[in-house]
């Protein structure tokens, strides 16, 4: 479970990215974070796995208070955090295989079990052939289908993702927002930051949308709600 | 850290050589060139510092016994020059010994001095060794002003200028291999940089993933190590094969005792020694250095 109490968050610049933000997201939850650029949905995402840490209040996951989280302690909450990005991020210079594993070997899981467990999760993703590939040799779709696979190859109770459709074509897209739902399905919960409106509009979930760094929306069926 | 972990930290360590080709070959060079400086240095260095040490401790101080000295008063002599803290060695030599030793040194021409034997213009002396050859003079000083001690000779001047020269020799190259050591690091300390500059996105993702600093960190240290154990290795081998010879060569022709090259075995081990400790020291605080800044959270 996820629950922001009164979280600001002022910049050493001066922006004020967050004003004062509420909510809770319960365990198995599937969340669209939708608002203009710059109104602070990239911080409340940050929030979440501790990149930024909040100027005041609280912000609790599974019994854990990220406010007061000890920088060394971050690793261990990342382990239990599956994060996934618009550009994927993945090593250019490791295979498909290798990138999954990555996220199991600085966990220092034996051989034998990160070899089941990543042949598991590309098997889940549908990239169980391509293994092999380094990540230039696939498309776009297939390296956020791998950087999800690392993400949730931990078996994570929350999967974070910013704009993880921002940089596919609408193909490609649906078949990452498929690969959401099942992952949902076995209980994951997914907090996924988004500019798609035909995604948000057609896959109906929870929508929170952000303005001025406040909650101006909270709807549990929502529609996506701006123009672009 | 578990064995598994080790050997992939190993395993990571050696593939990202590989895989930063360049970066990798301009590390190396980095510390190959200033170990093969500091190596030179520290060649030339040593075998001043042996000729120093074996011209220091030619110098030796000699006292002039009056000739109006009884025994008694000899003995007494050489018991106030042996309480002298400094004194380390104190020998006789009579004036019959004295002048055997200068016709000796004469060679052939000696034979004419033989006409002194009935009567023997010289004095005894007691040659005096200090334990430090700097305190020469402070010690010559002293026996002067002892009774009986008719004149204290130890090649005044000469002897404070050559101490002089060898100590400014000294400093001087120590001064070198400072600054040398400095510029290595500084030197692969910016090019591991680069190297991990261009990898501050791999250690991004490591620490997305839940990886500790420790963790982060350890790939990084072998590779220095590697890249300062790599570097080591070619001064190494060129400086021994080059003294080698040159020892070799100048062995035979070399007849001055203070002019001899220290011998190969062991000084040159040594050397490798200290210079592959300077190469993995350099290699690692370098890469060390350079990856702290990416992991502050």
């Amino acid at each position: 479970m996820i629950e922001m109490k009164d979280v600001y968050k002022t910049y050493s610049n001066g922006v004020i990215a967050l004003n004062g933000i509420n909510v809770r997201i319960k365990q198995g939850e599937f969340v669209y974070v939708v608002g203009p650029s710059g109104a602070g949905k990239s911080t409340f995402i940050k929030m979440m796995y501790r990149e930024e840490k909040p100027t005041s209040g609280s912000i609790m996951i599974n019994g854990v208070n990220l406010a007061k989280l000890k920088d060394n302690k971050v690793p261990l909450l990342r382990r239990h955090i599956g994060v996934v990005f618009q550009d994927f991020k993945l090593l250019p210079k490791l295979t498909v295989y290798e990138n999954v594993a990555f996220a199991l070997e600085v966990i220092e899981e034996s051989p034998k079990i990160i070899k089941k467990k990543v042949m598991e999760v590309l098997d889940l993703v549908g990239l169980k052939h391509k293994a092999r590939f380094y990540p230039n040799e696939l498309s776009g779709g297939e390296q956020q289908r791998v950087s999800i696979a690392r993400s949730i190859v931990n078996s994570p109770k929350i999967v974070i993702a910013d704009e993880p459709t921002g940089n596919l074509d609408p193909d490609n897209s649906w078949g990452i927002m498929e690969l959401f739902e099942t992952i949902n399905n076995r209980g994951t919960t997914i907090v996924m930051a988004t500019h798609n409106r035909e995604i948000v509009n057609t896959i109906k979930k929870r929508v929170i949308a952000i303005e001025n760094g406040k909650i101006v929306r909270d709807e549990a069926r929502g529609e996506y709600g701006y123009d672009n | 850290m578990t064995i598994n972990t080790l050997r992939r930290h190993m395993r990571e360590s050696l593939k990202s050589l590989g895989r930063n080709g360049w970066m990798t070959f301009a590390s190396i060079s980095a510390v190959t060139v200033t170990l093969l400086l500091v190596g030179v240095f520290l060649v030339i260095m040593f075998n001043m510092n042996h000729f120093a040490n074996k011209i220091e401790s030619d110098v030796e101080i000699r006292v002039y016994i009056d000739v109006t000295a009884t025994d008694k008063d000899k003995q007494a002599l050489k018991a106030q020059i042996e309480a002298i803290p400094e004194v380390k060695d104190v020998q006789y030599s009579s004036k019959e010994q004295e002048l055997k030793n200068l016709i000796k040194s004469f060679g052939e021409e000696g034979s004419s001095f033989r006409l002194f034997e009935q009567d023997n213009p010289l004095s005894d002396v007691y040659v005096v060794k200090t334990a430090k050859p700097t305190d020469t003079m402070k010690v010559a000083k002293k026996i002067e002003t002892f009774k009986f001690a008719h004149k204290v000779k130890y090649g005044q001047g000469q002897v404070e200028k050559l101490f002089k020269t060898l100590r400014v020799a000294r400093n001087i190259g120590l001064g070198l291999i400072v600054g040398l050591l400095f510029t290595a690091m500084f030197l692969i300390s910016n090019t591991i940089k680069i190297t991990i500059f261009a990898r501050r996105r791999e250690i991004e993702i490591m620490r997305l993933v839940g990886a500790t600093n420790g963790f982060i960190r350890w790939p990084f240290f072998l590779e220095g190590l590697w890249l300062g154990i790599i570097g080591a290795i070619v001064p190494i081998v060129l400086i021994s094969f080059v003294y080698y010879n040159m020892y070799e060569f100048l062995k035979p022709k070399v007849t001055v005792p203070f002019l001899q090259l220290l011998p190969f075995d062991p000084f040159m081990w040594k050397i490798s020694a200290v210079l592959l400790v300077l190469g993995a020291c350099i290699g690692v605080w370098g890469s060390m250095m350079s990856v702290r800044k990416f992991l502050k959270v």
